[in-house]
């Protein structure tokens, strides 16, 4: 379903993404690993076309991003940024509820706002905070708020970004389920990132390992511990020693 | 170091100034057609106007008093005493409907709506935000700047009209108070001199200076840089472009009006 082909990405002389190939299968869910800083946020602004690729092909049922009706295009994903990215002049239901609000999939706002507390409550948010404003939330709130946001219009195609990171082991608990709730009952087709093996197994039906700008590494979340490859050891099992070093 | 150096150097700037002449001229052209194309967003369109038009009121009108009462004052004492009763409301009235007031209008809204607008979505831009918008399928030239463009356009000719009115009264109270002349000639003289044409070119010179304010704002917001260092620096040349600008354009538009 999506595809990408030796995908190239360099700002400046650092040289980011040096060839990724990457397939996801519809209804799946591909976790990306990855020490900090090796591109996989940049990997995801790619295929969503927020940010151009210098070289290479991504294709997301056999078309090119960049071609066709880029709304259409958009109006299938939902995407969790690593910040939240939450408008901060809106209040947290009018977040959730962005593309609710207008646009083509616009309703009316009594059942936006429904549709938005309904949401919150599945990322573990009370009805209380919805009038709330982001600046007001904790950060793992506001994750959550953003995690919220991305599966609103309940969109086919959906992108994490480190929906764990800054949550209580419990809470993380809850997230993980529910992706995988959405991959499994929606059918949706899921990449994740993140850094926590917890999600990764609990998320996760297929995992890639990125490093040195290229996939090192990918296969079923089972093959995992017995990958062979001295680069996914090294991460999975969080060893200072090894192929990846220590400073990037 | 070669001595052809500094030629280069010159060159560069030169190219990088044109591409940047460029670049904003394509925004604005893009910005232009995003006004007239839908959706339009009410709400956005809406906020803008109370940012940029009536919470600009006290320092456009606070400007415009200051100068018309300092106006008077020097048109007084620079020599024109014969007669001054009639020449100090017909000079300030022609100085601050057609150049002063939407100049000056202009620069304050400058200082306060350009920084803002770039502060604003440069903060934006840095935490995704506009990233955020894209993926839910929203232009941001269509929710952002749009509206901001299309309400400074509408909202500083107003804020200008009221800024003459102001203007006039502060030099009416200083010919009153300081100069002592008489009220319903200082008024009569105001009225039987103006024009309408005075008039309406600084309503236009506000719209012009209006765009240019929520243009600069938002081009230099979206093109901001990562980090709160690239949001201040968005910030400042939002405000420098702006100004800048607003001179440029007040001179042109004064030589199309005027020039005989
Ligand atoms: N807009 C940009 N301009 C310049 N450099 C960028 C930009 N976006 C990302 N980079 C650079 O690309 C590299 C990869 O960034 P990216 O955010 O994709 O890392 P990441 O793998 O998501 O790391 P983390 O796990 O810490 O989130 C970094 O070196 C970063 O400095
Ligand atoms: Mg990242």
């Amino acid at each position: 379903m999506i595809e990408l082909r030796g995908v190239h990405k360099a700002f400046g002389t650092n040289r980011v993404l040096r060839g990724v190939d990457l397939f996801v299968a519809r209804g799946t869910s591909m976790v990306v690993i990855g020490g900090s800083g090796t591109g996989k946020s940049v990997m995801l602004k790619c295929i969503l076309g927020l940010v151009e690729p210098d070289a290479g092909e991504i294709t997301v049922d056999g078309t090119e991003v960049h071609e066709g009706d880029h709304d259409a295009f958009l109006a299938r994903f939902g995407m969790l940024f690593q910040g939240g990215a939450l408008f901060d002049s809106l209040p947290v239901w009018q977040n959730v509820a962005f593309r609710l609000l207008r646009g083509a999939l616009k309703r009316p706002k009594a059942e936006a706002r429904e549709i938005a507390v309904e949401k919150l409550r599945r990322v573990g948010l009370s009805p209380d905070v919805a009038d709330s404003y982001p600046a007001e939330l904790s950060g793992g709130m506001q994750k959550r708020v953003g995690l919220a946001r991305a599966i609103a219009a309940e969109p086919e195609i959906i992108f994490f970004d480190e929906p764990t990171t800054g949550l209580d082991p419990i809470m993380a608990g809850v997230i993980n389920d529910l992706i995988r709730e959405i991959v499994t009952e929606m059918g949706a087709t899921a990449i994740a990132i993140t850094h926590d093996m917890t999600s990764v197994r609990a998320i996760a039906d297929n995992v890639a390992m990125l490093h040195d700008g290229v996939i090192k590494w990918t296969g079923p979340v089972a093959d995992l511990d017995a990958s062979g490859d001295p680069y996914v050891d090294q991460f999975i099992h969080g060893r200072a020693e090894g192929p990846i070093a220590a400073v990037r | 170091m070669s001595p052809l150096a500094p030629l280069g150097a010159l060159g560069r700037a030169v190219l990088r100034l044109l591409g940047e002449v460029g670049a904003v001229a394509l925004y604005a052209l893009s910005a232009v057609s995003h006004v007239v194309r839908p959706p339009f967003y009410a709400r956005e369109f809406g906020v803008a106007l109370i940012q940029i038009g009536w919470l600009s009121l006290p320092v456009v009108g606070l400007t415009a008093l200051f100068t018309g009462g300092a106006l008077a004052l020097q048109i007084y004492a620079g020599g024109a005493r014969f007669n001054a009763e009639a020449v100090v409301p017909q000079i300030v009235a022609i100085g601050i409907v057609r150049e002063l007031g939407p100049v000056l209008g202009g620069l304050m809204v400058a200082a306060r709506v350009a920084s803002s607008i770039a502060a604003e979505i440069g903060t934006m831009k840095v935490t995704e935000q506009i990233d955020a918008l894209v993926t839910l399928s929203t232009d941001p030239m269509k929710y952002l700047t749009a509206p901001r463009v299309l309400a400074a356009t509408l909202a500083v000719p107003v804020l200008v009209a009221v800024g003459d009115s102001v203007g006039i009264m502060g030099g009416y109270l200083v010919g009153l108070a300081r100069l002592g002349f008489n009220g319903a000639a200082y008024l009569e003289n105001t009225v039987n001199f103006l024009e309408t044409w005075d008039i309406l070119s600084g309503l236009v010179k506000g719209a012009a200076f209006g765009f240019i304010v929520a243009l600069m704002g938002c081009y230099h917001g979206m093109n901001s840089r990562r980090g709160a260092q690239g949001v201040g620096r968005a910030t400042k040349q939002a405000v420098v472009s702006s100004s800048v600008l607003i001179f440029a354009a007040n001179y042109i538009l004064t030589e199309l009006f005027f020039a005989a």
